[in-house]
């Protein structure tokens, strides 16, 4: 069993075997996006693991997360190293940080998730999307369906938040 | 004195083996010759320098990212018998940590010398990032989170770091571009160096974006080459043809929390320096302000000043200061990468910053200067363009390797007696 899909031209193909990324991609399929929380600690952690980072317990259920978070951190690729991203530069690589979980469990720790920056439905953000994004926009994830019960995850400006007057952006354009 | 910072202590093998040869081929793009010929001639030029013989070597490391010919077949063309080998898996961060291998089999008496080297034809063949390999392959789980979003090459796993650090503690481009500069004073001095041309902060800021924040020139140059280094005990180190270079303490691939994911354990702009800094000067008995000349991976301009600060030459968020400052350059009070590093120099995963710094300790660095009757080059420590890149009276030297923000190894060497 697999989860099979096509994403820019890119074969997909996730088996049954890697579990956690399995039922990670399947829940994104639904268009809901879960972590892995602890049994044990009750830690929620990402990306997909086969144990708990801070307890190593093995056991974990699926939680349903808001989506939300702020841009922690980002890159801006204006040469694409994969032939098939050049047709897309400059694109974002944006480091999310959610609002769950956010200095836990220890202090600069949380949930952060590496992702592309999108437009609302779901295409890779043009340049004019792109240098409107920097470190503290909110955001919001949305899913863009790659294949029968598989969808990824991407990120778009969260439209209904309170975004700050000026995201930080690298200082020369 | 704390026994931890005793240097009559042995806990640690402090100042027990030393790099007694180094080796390296031509820095090129175009080599011509397959890994395994760059790997052969690396290996014997380091065993010649070191005044060995290859039946006085019984001992090979290597590592690369399958891009490489291993050591059997290495040792089986300059007809070595090995007691000991092993190739493993890796770039940046490896060469310090294959010297700490080296060390411990030699210790348990498994052999007696070991010839560490990297071979790889870094442009004409794999490029960094792997471009031009493993693109066509499906997409799985966990390579939805880098290649399935564009995040393949160095620069595009290490932007987020580099980015945050500007944001937490307003490092500016202008800083970070005179680590390019820097370094290429110091290339401009060194006749081998692939670019030795100098390159002004204008030059950085104006050339081509490849990933915010880094420009072109922000990205260490790509090569063809051949390195390679010769590990033994102390005491064969005396009988051998230079100046030993004597090792104080290593760290090997030392790692933040959460590994490959350590953008989840903050601060991002912290490296794996923070903690590998905490092995690296105890177990050397000396801390950064003894250091005297330091070689701190330049994969990224970002690179050097973020493992700097980490490490404790300035304070953390300090480390934009430091770099512009002047500290690192030729005359300045502990240079950096004076060979030019990666940046300018060659790209070998780490072991030409590692090859300088024992021919700074060696008082006998290869740039322009006249060589005297006694073999030894006359170093005028004049650093104008094309001149002197020796500095003076070197005693202590550091070596910070960088594989990602979080994984790093380190070294001191001392110059021998």
């Amino acid at each position: 069993m697999a989860l099979e899909g096509e994403y820019l031209s890119m074969p997909v193909h996730i088996d049954a075997i890697d579990r956690e990324h399995f039922e990670f991609f399947s829940y994104c399929g639904r268009h809901e996006l879960r972590a892995q929380q602890c049994v044990s600690c009750h830690l929620k952690r990402f990306p997909p693991t086969t144990a708990c980072p801070f307890c190593s317990h093995p056991e974990s259920t699926w939680e349903r997360l808001s989506g939300c978070g702020a841009v922690y951190s980002y890159g801006e690729v204006h040469h694409a190293i994969q032939q098939i991203f050049r047709a897309h530069t400059p694109y974002m690589l944006l480091l999310v940080e959610l609002d769950e979980q956010r200095n836990e469990p220890e202090e600069f720790d949380g949930l952060r998730v590496q992702g592309n920056l999108a437009t609302a439905d779901a295409e890779l953000a043009p340049s004019d999307l792109v240098a409107q994004v920097g470190i503290g926009t909110r955001v919001k994830v949305l899913f863009k369906t790659i294949g029968t019960g598989l969808a990824i995850p991407l990120w778009a400006v969260d439209a209904e938040a309170e975004q700050p007057d000026k995201p930080w952006r690298y200082p020369i354009e | 004195m704390n026994q931890e910072l005793n240097a009559s202590s042995s806990k640690h093998l402090r100042g027990k083996y030393a790099i007694v040869g180094v080796g390296e081929t031509e820095y090129t793009r175009g080599s011509g010759c397959t890994t395994r010929t760059l790997g052969t001639r690396a290996v014997r030029a380091a065993i010649e320098d070191a005044g060995l013989t290859t039946s006085d070597v019984d001992g090979m490391l290597s590592y690369s990212y399958n891009d490489s010919t291993p050591s059997p077949i290495i040792a089986g063309d300059l007809g070595i018998r090995l007691d000991f080998h092993m190739d493993v898996y890796g770039g940046g961060s490896s060469i310090e940590a294959l010297v700490g291998i080296a060390m411990g089999v030699i210790e348990a008496g498994m052999c007696n010398t070991v010839v560490i080297y990297r071979a790889m034809n870094g442009f004409s063949q794999v490029r960094i990032g792997g471009t031009g390999r493993g693109g066509r392959s499906a997409l799985s789980g966990s390579s939805l989170f880098t290649r399935g979003i564009g995040l393949s090459s160095a620069g595009q796993m290490f932007c987020q770091s580099f980015m945050r650090h500007m944001y937490d503690y307003g490092t500016t481009p202008e800083q970070v571009a005179h680590v390019k500069v820097i370094h290429s004073e110091h290339a401009a001095n060194n006749p081998k160096a692939y670019y030795k041309q100098r390159t002004t902060v204008e030059d950085v800021l104006s050339s081509r974006m490849i990933v915010k924040p880094l420009h072109l020139l922000d990205c260490c140059v790509e090569t063809d080459n051949g390195t390679a280094i010769v590990v033994t005990r102390v005491d064969r180190a005396n009988d051998c043809r230079h100046t030993p270079a004597v090792i104080q303490s290593v760290v090997g691939r030392c790692i933040k929390p959460r590994g490959d994911m350590h953008y989840q354990s903050g601060p991002i702009s912290t490296v794996a320096g923070h903690y590998a800094k905490d092995i690296l000067w105890p177990n050397a008995g000396v801390g950064p302000k003894d250091i005297q000349v330091t070689g701190s991976y330049d994969a990224f301009t970002f690179t050097t000043l973020l493992q700097l600060e980490d490490y404790g030459f300035c304070k953390k968020g300090e480390g934009g200061d430091y770099v512009s400052s002047g500290v690192m350059r030729l005359g300045g009070e502990r240079p950096n990468n004076t060979s030019g590093g990666h940046l300018c120099e060659g790209y070998t995963h780490g072991v030409n910053m590692v090859i300088e710094n024992v021919r700074q300790l060696r008082h006998d660095v290869d740039d322009s200067c006249a060589v005297g009757p006694d073999g030894k080059r006359q170093h005028t420590f004049e650093y104008g363009e094309g001149g002197c890149r020796q500095v003076k009276d070197v005693e202590l030297t550091a070596n910070l390797g960088w594989g990602t923000p979080g994984i790093g190894s380190a070294m001191v060497m001392a110059r021998g007696g």
